[in-house]
C-alpha cells in the first residue's frame, strides 16, 4: 500500500488521514445532519444503540459512497483545482486501495442495517449508494447537465433513510423531507459551478454553466430556488413542523430566494460574488430548518398542523 | 515497494504503524457495537 512520491526522500505510505480524506467528512457531516433530523422527527421509538447503529451506517455508506466516487473520478480530479489535493490524485492513496476500502465499508454498512436495524432502512441504503456511485458517477455525470439534478435524489435521502430505521416504513412527511433536499441541490451545485466553471470545463464535464452558458444557469437557479422556497414549509402544513420551523425555514427560504434573485443579475462574471453568497446561504437553509424540526421533537413543541 | 522494508522508526514506519492500529480499533468497534447490538435484539425479543 505504498505509494512513491518523488518529491520525498521516502516512500509514501497511505496514512490513515489519507483514508479519513477518502469518505469526505464534509458531505458525510451533511448526511448524518439530515439522517439524525430524519430518526428523530420519526413518530415511535427505538433503543438509543439501534439509532446510533443506524446514523453510524448511513455515515459509512456516504463516506463509501464519496471514497468511491473519488477513485471513479480520479482522472478528472486530476484537472480540477477543487479536486486536485484529493488523496488519489496527490499519490497519496493508490486507486485501487480507494476502491476495495469503498466497497468494503459500503458492504458492511448495508450489512450492518440489514441485520440490527431494519430492511427498508437497507434497503434504501444499499440504493443510496448505487444511485450515487453507479447512476451519477459513472452514468450521469459526465453525460448530462441535468447530472446534479437526478443524482440529487442520493444526497437527498438521508432523512427517509432515518426515518425509516425507526418507523420500518415510509409515509408523507419523509418523502417532503426528501423532496426539500431533492430540490435544495441543484441551485447549490449550480451556485458552485457559476464559479468553477473554467474548472468543470478543463475536465470535460458537463455541468450547466458549461453546456448551456452562465445566463441560463442563473435563470435555472432561480427557477428552483422558486420551488423550493414553498416547498421547504410543507413541513409545517403535515404534522411534522410546529411554529418554530414555520417561521425558520420561510425566512429562509425567503433569504435564499433574494440571493437567487441577486445571481439572476450578476454581472461580474469573474468574481461571482452572490453565486458565493447564494452557495453560503444555501449551506444554512438545510441547517436551520432541520435543526428546527430537532429542537421541536426533542422540547414536544406541538406541531402546527395534526 | 514492499512495506516490510520499511524501518520502523522511520516516517513511514511510524505512519504504517498508525494505520495498523487505526484499524484494529475500528476493527474492535464493529465487534463490540455487534455484541451490543445482538444484546439489544435479544432483550427487544425476549420482552415482547
Amino acid at each position: 500500500m505504498a505509494v512513491i512520491d518523488e518529491t520525498l526522500s521516502y516512500p509514501r505510505v497511505t496514512t490513515v488521514g489519507d483514508f479519513f480524506a477518502l469518505l469526505k467528512p464534509r458531505v458525510m457531516s451533511l448526511v448524518v445532519f439530515t439522517g439524525l433530523a430524519g430518526i428523530i422527527v420519526a413518530p415511535g421509538h427505538v433503543h438509543l444503540l439501534t439509532a446510533f447503529t443506524a446514523l453510524l451506517c448511513i455515515a459509512l455508506a456516504a463516506g463509501a459512497s464519496g471514497a468511491l466516487n473519488m477513485a471513479y473520478d480520479s482522472d478528472i480530479d486530476i484537472v480540477m483545482a477543487r479536486t486536485a489535493t484529493r488523496p488519489i490524485p496527490m499519490g497519496h492513496v493508490a486507486r485501487g486501495d480507494a476502491m476495495t476500502f469503498g466497497w468494503a465499508i459500503a458492504a458492511m454498512s448495508v450489512a450492518t442495517m440489514w441485520l440490527f436495524v431494519n430492511t427498508l432502512a437497507a434497503g434504501l441504503l444499499a440504493f443510496t449508494v448505487f444511485f450515487y456511485v453507479v447512476v451519477y458517477t459513472l452514468g450521469l455525470k459526465r453525460r448530462t447537465p441535468q447530472n446534479i439534478v437526478i443524482g440529487g435524489l442520493a444526497g437527498a435521502l438521508p432523512p427517509a433513510i432515518g426515518w425509516a430505521a425507526v418507523t420500518g416504513s415510509l409515509s408523507l412527511a419523509p418523502i417532503v423531507l426528501v423532496a426539500i433536499i431533492f430540490m435544495w441541490t441543484p441551485p447549490h451545485f449550480w451556485a458552485l459551478s457559476l464559479w468553477r466553471c473554467e474548472d468543470y470545463a478543463r475536465a470535460g464535464v458537463p455541468m450547466l454553466p458549461v453546456v448551456k452558458g452562465k445566463t441560463s444557469t442563473r435563470r435555472h437557479i432561480f427557477a428552483y430556488t422558486v420551488l423550493l422556497a414553498p416547498l421547504g414549509v410543507v413541513p409545517a402544513f403535515i404534522g411534522l413542523g410546529g411554529m418554530l420551523y414555520l417561521i425558520l425555514s420561510a425566512s429562509m427560504g425567503f433569504w435564499m430566494l433574494l440571493e437567487a434573485f441577486a445571481t439572476l443579475r450578476e454581472r461580474d462574471e469573474v468574481r461571482e460574488p452572490a453565486a458565493k453568497r447564494l452557495f453560503g446561504v444555501s449551506l444554512l437553509y438545510v441547517f436551520v430548518p432541520f435543526t428546527a424540526l430537532i429542537v421541536e421533537r426533542l422540547l414536544h413543541l406541538p406541531a402546527l398542523w395534526t | 515497494m514492499d512495506d516490510n522494508s520499511f524501518d520502523k522508526n522511520s516516517k513511514a514506519g511510524r505512519e504504517r504503524r498508525k494505520r495498523n492500529i487505526a484499524l484494529a480499533l475500528a476493527l474492535g468497534g464493529v465487534v463490540i457495537l455487534f455484541y451490543l447490538m445482538s444484546i439489544v435484539q435479544w432483550h427487544e425479543n425476549t420482552s415482547q
